[in-house]
């Protein structure tokens, strides 16, 4: 892959045109690597299919409790079956799986912004700050995280799915500042920032304009890969009752079914295709992670 | 060495006080105290003796008291009353803890007994269709949820086939300390085990890949080769004796990964460790309980990082804090 890109003829001539960003960059090594393209496509297709569907289907309708088709297996009228309570299974597979992916993405925006602006400012500026913020971090990194979560999942009154962001958001964030911190640390001894420190630019300027841009792959490859694993945490604390409210089912509701023996056993078609389907989504997330990583990593070489 | 230690100690002790807190104000604010598990097994107490019970119990101090007391206790190592098992937590806990730990040690060892070798075949022919293989399988490994994959895996093995229990640390007939019960107990280990490691090796096959692929091309290994050294000699007493070390070193941080890789497995394959009574405590509301397991987990993460910390440093001396 590194020869490949050496020889684009692009990059070769690249110093006399303007340079390709970043960003263009890892995308066409992206679309380069056969198994991350296959994955970015299979990935759109479900989220289409998942994000269309339930504009189409009625949760209220899926929710409802039909007594006389309990545990019907996979049918005409029921694709996947149906549960417990007689509700359509592919129904709540849809909604399962909107919910997990739409919070997952909540959850890794929400800790990449906080992750930047606290990692951008201790790295940047250094000294007290940078000290105090560091050893907040390393508090947070060494708790138990899922304990904790489960605690205050159990105890926050008014329990819904915005407070469940905020919960795994305040203990997501550290890992995210860390990098951000290291990174923005060698940044920040460069030239062009010395340069234009000199040249009296506000700090302000200089984070969001200099330095944010040339993090730009980092941050990209980082969301990913979290992205991946926020939808597995929420999926698993889902799985274990302190996940999702049950007003909105996820992917891992649908699993936990599988807690009850004789549903694991004999009933697959309840808990089996949810498992696939949060299996294969953090598959494609992670390979086109990966890509993306390799992408940034070539492009520091090169660099 | 001895002043970078004590200060790492020192550093601790702060760390452990706002965890405490942490919990402590946290149990503070479930909903519900200790005696509404009381009351509800004896519908006869009225209002003053629940009253009178709240005083004998301190619960009407103010918050620092009743902190000072619980410190105080913990301190000599009274994790306090279980409201619905009726019995100290220290006794509660004793045998779970011991499953727990098992299971987690069994995890560990199955980690290195897989991911190391696989971490040399992987590293020494790169490119190779069997790094491809390795490479692949760490990726996918990397990906998979832990529950799904230990759910799976009770399903294929565990109900499909058979070959394994399905649940429980050990057969019920079997008389205590006979051979048969200790095979009993390895029987309902292997399973969850061997879900939990098989999640858990591609740190350890990436770190040692890149590890080798980076010594090999060093000048000593190029010494070594030039005066004739046999190939598998370079690799055992050259390149791999540089890399095994920081392996034993990380163990400590795997602690935090064990703690919660347990909650899921003890509930799946029913495995009573402290994963499963925290997950009870918390839904029977038994907080003395949940207090004093997440106080531990937070204690055993801390000492883990702790010796993790000491040992890459007295490997390599450029982590040593200032």
């Amino acid at each position: 892959m590194m020869k490949a890109e050496l020889g684009d003829p692009q990059l070769v001539h690249g110093q006399n045109e303007k340079s390709p960003s970043s960003l263009s960059i890892m995308w066409r090594e992206l679309v380069k690597d056969k198994l991350a393209l296959g994955s970015l496509i299979l990935l759109s297709l479900i989220l289409i299919v998942v994000y269309g569907a339930s504009v189409l289907l009625d949760q209220d309708e899926i929710v409802k409790v039909d007594l006389l088709s309990i545990y019907s297996p996979p049918s005409a009228e029921h694709w996947l079956g149906t549960d417990y309570g007689g509700r359509d299974i592919f129904g709540q597979l849809i909604i399962g799986a909107r919910n997990s992916f739409t919070i997952g993405l909540a959850i890794t925006l929400i800790t990449g912004l906080i992750g930047l602006t606290v990692g951008l400012i201790a790295g940047y500026f250094g000294g007290v700050i940078d000290n105090i913020i560091m050893r907040i971090i390393d508090f947070i990194l060494v708790l138990p995280f899922l304990m904790l979560v489960i605690v205050f999942v159990a105890i926050v009154p008014k329990y819904n799915i915005f407070t469940f962001i905020l919960i795994m958001s305040a203990f997501l964030w550290t890992g995210k500042a860390r990098l951000i911190r290291a990174k923005t640390l060698a940044e920040r001894e460069l030239d062009y920032v010395s340069a234009s420190k000199t040249l009296g630019t506000p700090d302000w300027k200089i984070i969001v304009f200099q330095i944010l841009p040339n993090l730009s792959s980092i941050i990209i490859v980082n969301l990913t890969l979290n992205l991946a694993g926020n939808i597995g945490i929420e999926s698993g604390l889902s799985y274990l009752g302190f996940g999702l409210p049950e007003s909105t089912p996820s992917l891992g509701t649908l699993v936990s079914y599988a807690m009850n023996p004789d549903v694991l056993q004999n009933k697959w078609w309840v808990w089996l295709p949810a498992s696939l389907l949060i299996l294969v989504m953090m598959l494609c997330i992670n390979f086109i992670g990966q890509a993306l990583k390799r992408a940034a990593d070539a492009r520091q070489r090169l660099g | 060495m001895l002043k970078f230690i004590l200060r790492r100690i020192m550093m601790m002790i702060p760390q452990l006080f706002i965890l405490s807190v942490l919990v402590f104000l946290l149990a503070k604010a479930m909903p519900g105290d200790a005696l509404t598990g009381q009351l509800a097994s004896n519908p006869k107490i009225d209002a003053q003796t629940l009253e009178e019970m709240k005083e004998k119990l301190g619960l009407n101090d103010p918050v620092h008291v009743q902190y000072a007391r619980w410190m105080k206790n913990l301190l000599q190592g009274d994790l306090g009353i279980s409201y619905i098992h009726k019995q100290p937590v220290n006794d509660l806990l004793a045998g779970r803890m011991w499953n727990t730990i098992l299971l987690s040690a069994a995890i560990l060892i199955l980690t290195y007994m897989i991911a190391i070798p696989l971490g040399i075949v992987s590293g020494r022919w790169t490119d190779s269709w069997a790094d491809k293989l390795i490479v692949g399988y760490s990726y996918v490994s990397f990906a998979t949820p832990l529950f799904i994959f230990a759910l799976i895996m009770l399903f294929i093995f565990g109900f499909k086939l058979g070959w394994f229990p399905t649940g429980g640390s050990v057969d019920i007939q079997v008389e205590k300390g006979t051979f048969a019960y200790y095979l009993s107990k390895l029987n309902h280990l292997l399973l969850p085990a061997l879900s939990g490691a098989l999640i858990n090796t591609v740190g350890t096959i990436q770190y040692l890949r890149s590890e080798i692929i980076d010594t090999k091309v060093k000048d000593f290994v190029k010494t070594a080769r030039a005066k004739g050294v046999p190939e598998s000699s370079i690799y055992w007493r050259h390149i791999l004796r540089n890399s095994f070390l920081p392996i034993a070193a990380f163990l400590g941080y795997e602690i935090t990964g064990l703690i919660g890789g347990s909650i899921f497995l003890e509930s799946i394959f029913s495995y009573p460790g402290i994963g499963q009574l925290f997950l009870q405590s918390i839904l029977q509301r038994d907080y003395s309980v949940v207090t004093a397991l997440v106080m531990i987990s937070g204690l055993a993460t801390l000492i883990g990082t702790l010796l993790s910390d000491i040992i890459l440093s007295a490997v390599d001396p450029r982590i040593r804090i200032e």
